[in-house]
């Protein structure tokens, strides 16, 4: 499995970066740590004519807080997120997500931001996105906007980035007081897709559940805090919502068993943070 | 700034294993295809090419990377270590080999290469690493051969040599390689 040709750019800065896609639009594609892209290239699920190598542009590889917002740029390797300090204490989600995002060696070389454009429906950023109603900044020669993680992701592997924007950063928000959190998942091999990740943020007064792997994009659902046979139907309601599919790796059924279970353990660990 | 061509091959210089090297690569070439062909380093191994099975990690400025899913062009001006790198000199192993050979750590040897290398980074990061850290660094691997097991215990045993320990159980096993 080869790549079919491209021209390739090493982008000095973010303004030559935005000109090359303005030109060349859907036959362009960004390339950061290349761990979703060279996969797509390396099966021709993706030809591009032209790649643009973002990950000699200074200053987009440090992670920033906007008042209650952390400011993940294009150039942020998973690994180096991962190290942050304090970052348990800052968004525990993101702490007990990235772990499970991809192998040891591929975070090592994948972005945060890369993640959000790939946009796999089973992925754990666009999922932690969701879940936290993060926002995703896009920018193209023409303009800056923010779109909101709900907003951004549309479908599987479709998003709401125009074909001359890049995502310039993601933004999480941090931990809120009074407010639990927990992230679980199901997959075959630590560090593999998914078959179904959950992830679940409980205050005093409502349960949030965002769930990865069933739909064609991460799905929240927000509930009230419910116990006992309430939650189990609301759960089992949400795992119908979700128009779950046989594939490969497992049966539509499973995949509503794992939401109603793992999400009912998922949102107990949130509940218990709480406490 | 750079444009590569497509249909053309540009020179793509790095450093492997602490020497200068530089070959001709198009663009679309994988770093896999030019430590193989190009620089005839065959120690790294191709098994998948899509990221899944490890078999060809190798190390750019220490950190660990798959080179099927990096391209020779992103190898410029980087430090490259791959499995020809770790050995201290010639017919010596490494600390973390000779513990792969006395726990036969391996057996057809493919996964062995990726592994090596990944363990070498990891064990920089994290000197006294716990039994599960360990195979979560090894969930990156596919291994058909060992079951893993002794993959673990000279894993273990290797971590604790390099941070000077004493081997726990070297009476009934082969000594280290010298």
């Amino acid at each position: 499995m080869k790549p079919a040709a491209f021209d390739y750019i090493r982008a000095g800065d973010l303004s030559e970066a935005l000109d090359v896609l303005g030109r060349h639009g859907s036959d362009a594609r960004i390339i950061a740590g290349g761990q979703s892209l060279l996969p797509m290239l390396n099966m021709r699920l993706a030809k591009p004519a032209v790649l643009i190598d973002i990950m000699g542009i200074a200053g987009l590889e440090r992670v920033g807080r906007e008042g209650d917002l952390i400011v993940v740029p294009a150039g942020v390797r998973q690994a180096a997120l991962m190290k942050r300090p304090g970052l348990a204490g800052e968004q525990p989600l993101l702490a007990a997500a990235l772990p499970w995002l991809g192998h040891y060696q591929t975070r090592a070389r994948g972005t945060i931001c890369g993640s959000a454009a790939h946009a796999d429906p089973s992925a754990e950023i666009p999922l932690c996105l969701v879940a936290l109603d993060g926002e995703v900044r896009l920018r193209s020669r023409r303009r800056r906007r923010s779109v909101s993680a709900a907003d951004f992701f549309s479908g599987m592997m479709v998003t709401d980035k125009a074909d001359d924007e890049l995502i310039e950063a993601v933004a999480f928000p941090v931990a809120m007081t009074g407010t639990g959190y927990a992230f679980r998942e199901v997959a075959r091999r630590h560090g593999d897709f998914a078959i179904v990740g959950c992830a679940a943020v409980v205050t005093r007064d409502a349960v949030h559940l965002a769930v990865a792997g069933v739909a064609d994009r991460p799905q929240r659902r927000s509930f009230p805090p419910l116990a006992g046979s309430a939650l189990t139907d609301a759960l089992n309601g949400f795992a119908w919502e979700l128009d779950a599919r046989d594939d490969f790796h497992a049966t539509a059924r499973l995949r509503r068993d794992l939401v109603r279970s793992l999400g009912q353990s998922t949102i107990g660990e949130a509940q218990r943070c709480l406490a | 700034m750079p444009r590569l061509n497509a249909a053309t091959r540009h020179r793509v210089a790095f450093t492997l294993n602490g020497k200068p090297v530089s070959l001709e690569a198009e663009p679309r070439l994988l770093a896999t295809d030019a430590l193989r062909h190009g620089l005839g380093a065959t120690g790294t191994h191709v098994g998948c090419e899509h990221g899944v099975c490890g078999a060809c990690t190798i190390q750019i400025d220490g950190q660990p990377a798959r080179a099927c899913l990096t391209l020779a062009v992103q190898l410029e001006g980087a430090a490259v270590t791959t499995v020809e790198g770790l050995a201290p000199e010639r017919d010596r192993l490494s600390v973390m080999q000779a513990a792969f050979r006395r726990h036969h750590a391996l057996q057809c040897g493919f996964c062995t290469a990726g592994i090596l290398v990944s363990l070498d980074a990891y064990l920089r990061e994290q000197p006294a690493p716990s039994e599960q850290e360990l195979r979560e660094v090894l969930s990156g691997h596919l291994c058909r051969c060992t079951g893993y097991t002794p993959i673990i215990r000279a894993a273990l045993e290797a971590a604790a040599c390099l941070r000077g320990e004493p081997l726990s159980q070297p009476s009934d096993r082969e000594p280290a390689h010298v």
